[in-house]
């Protein structure tokens, strides 16, 4: 009896899957150790979470500082009151769920108890984007759009461990509300190989080059550095901004990297709707310049279930895709 | 009648008197609610809560959380009653530019602690606050008025169940059953009783008063005060419109209309009822 040779299809893998590439050097839990790290040195840090400190790595935090975790169960409402509330009384709460529980189940208690008042609220939101295969109920494909029209609130999509580690205690200086997503488990670290240090509202070009400039943010940033390198080997020289802080938005370091005759492509892991795409072109539109911006993101659509490499693929995340989207706009 | 009471029913009578005039400045408005809560306002105000009028962000106070923002008109008068807000502002209740707004913001008024409007939010907050000061060792209370409306709202009940949870004896809740929502009487809209099982079964000490019975209202607070080992409820059934008969035999409106010559009639009633 023979065996077809039928490919072993790839699995959607467990929740905590990560998104790092075979091989590639990770960091665990930098989110968790980061703020476990800050926690030691401030008093006023709280951790809180909604029944999911282990998929958020707020457990790490839970063991180092158990007398200031609150678990308030699977309840996002009363998790980001709560929140509120320890920070109405001088504490600095970090409180981490599902990127989709924080914005679409939460959002009227992020936006008027904690955004309205512009309290020291840290909102920290797991599975941004297209970071797991479980589907839409766990993919948060449109956070930003939902948060970026939210008053007062900063938003950061750091790339690696390095971003987050970095972005930590600067969002616990930042005085009002942030909104943090979260890269979790073994998390990759990229940046520490460039000359980069992270800035809250700013913007930081990693690589020059004279044909393309990617704009990119979150873990796309990953994946531009990625096919630059490929890009090279074509002989096409790529520049990449990263953008970690979407709001504020970082419009200067933006209109200098557009106002180039370079082909501008933004990339980002969100639809393609409300996201980074269409802050940079709002920006290029609104300061006159009429560049056009080749957005490499999501498409407007609710997204299948599978392994995430698969999907990366697919929905035209991965460095492949990249590559190939940008040949085929410059042949 | 002993000095205590007498001394907390003639706030009362000045509460629902601000609460009058500026409904009338404004032309309309949820006096009936303010007339309603009036007694408890009184109670909270005068007798049981911690702070200092002048300073108003004192560490040391007990918080009040006005959940029901549209209340606001109630917990005005009272401000200016416990003398956080200067009497003479009232009569902006609801103008331009005015620190009273027609619904509860912290950002505009002193002693306002947070912003309403959107119900089923206090309760969370005070689980927040109360878990805080309890880790920083400050033991002032936080009390949280919300309506029989509000329970309605899922997020009440997950805010219950982590006071309960956290055993977080610095809670007090105060339920306002004046049994009438937006839409009609509460029993039609949605049902919420048995509203003091319900917070029983979700973990906390419960009593029910009739929240204009100044009396009842000082002993049940006076119980729920010693009582720390869980959060408490004081579950208040309330008369809109009460102690002005105009109003209170009116049909029954989540938002009152009253004709110009009938707030003369109203004050009159009002004086009539603190003289018997």
């Amino acid at each position: 009896m023979t065996t077809a040779a039928t490919p072993k299809k790839l699995t959607t893998s467990a929740m905590i899957a990560s998104f790092a590439d075979p091989g590639q050097r990770t960091s665990s839990a930098p989110f968790g150790h980061a703020l476990s790290r800050l926690a030691a040195e401030r008093p006023e840090i709280v951790g809180l979470s909604a029944d999911l400190a282990k998929y958020t790595d707020m457990h790490v935090f839970r063991e180092a500082h158990p007398d200031r975790f609150f678990q308030v169960g699977m309840a996002e409402q009363a998790m980001l009151a709560a929140a509120a509330g320890l920070a109405e009384v001088g504490m600095t709460p970090f409180a981490s769920t599902y990127s989709v529980f924080a914005t679409r189940r939460a959002y009227d208690f992020l936006c008027l108890d904690i955004a309205e008042p512009g309290l020291n609220v840290n909102i920290v939101g797991a599975l941004p984007g297209l970071t797991t295969g479980y589907g839409p109920s766990h993919q948060a494909t449109e956070d930003l759009a939902i948060l970026r029209g939210c008053p007062n609130l900063t938003i950061v999509d750091p790339c690696d461990a390095v971003d987050i580690e970095q972005a930590v205690p600067a969002l616990a200086d930042a005085p009002g509300p942030t909104y943090l997503r979260l890269l979790r488990g073994a998390v990759p670290a990229v940046l520490d190989e460039y000359d980069y240090r992270f800035e809250l509202g700013r913007a930081a070009e990693l690589r020059t080059g004279r044909d393309v400039v990617f704009i990119s943010t979150g873990l796309m940033t990953m994946r531009a550095l990625q096919a630059a390198e490929r890009l090279a080997a074509d002989h096409v020289d790529v520049a990449v901004l990263h953008v970690p802080t979407i709001k504020p938005l970082d419009r200067d370091a933006i209109l200098r990297a557009a106002g180039t005759d370079r082909l501008v492509v933004t990339l980002e892991n969100h639809t393609v709707i409300g996201g980074l795409g269409e802050s940079v072109t709002a920006t290029l539109a609104y300061a006159g310049v009429g560049t056009r911006v080749v957005p490499i993101a999501l498409p407007d659509e609710f997204l299948v279930a599978g392994a995430l490499p698969t999907l990366h693929d697919r929905y035209g995340l991965s460095t492949d895709a990249i590559v190939a989207k940008v040949r085929t706009e410059l042949s | 009648m002993t000095e205590r009471i007498d001394r907390i029913r003639q706030a009362a009578h000045r509460i629902r008197h601000n609460a009058i005039d500026m409904a009338e400045a404004q032309g309309q408005g949820y006096i009936g609610q303010a007339l309603g809560v009036a007694d408890l306002l009184a109670v909270v105000y005068t007798d049981q809560l911690r702070y200092r009028p002048g300073d108003p962000d004192w560490p040391g106070r007990d918080r009040f959380l006005l959940s029901i923002g549209h209340y606001a008109i109630a917990l005005y008068a009272a401000l200016a009653e416990a003398g956080v807000i200067p009497a003479e502002e009232l009569p902006s209740y609801g103008s331009d530019g005015s620190r009273l707004p027609m619904s509860g913001m912290a950002s505009y008024t002193p002693g306002m602690e947070i912003s309403g409007g959107s119900l089923g939010h206090g309760l969370g907050v005070a689980a927040g606050m109360a878990l805080g000061l309890r880790h920083q060792g400050n033991s002032a209370r936080v009390v949280n008025l919300l309506s029989d409306g509000e329970l309605d709202e899922g997020s009440t009940w997950e805010a219950a169940m982590v006071c309960a949870h956290h055993g977080l004896g610095n809670v007090t809740a105060v339920v306002d059953v004046n049994a009438l929502q937006a839409d009609g009487p509460t029993a039609g809209v949605l049902r919420t009783e048995p509203i003091a099982d319900k917070w029983r079964a979700f973990g906390w000490h419960a009593l029910r008063v009739d929240g204009n019975d100044i009396p009842a209202l000082v002993d049940a607070f006076d119980e729920l005060h010693e009582h720390r080992d869980s959060p408490s409820v004081l579950v208040c059934d309330t008369r809109i419109g009460r102690g002005v008969p105009l109003l209170e035999t009116r049909e029954k409106a989540h938002f009152m209309r009253v004709d110009e010559h009938e707030w003369q009639i109203a004050r009159d009633q009002l004086e009539e009822g603190l003289s018997r």
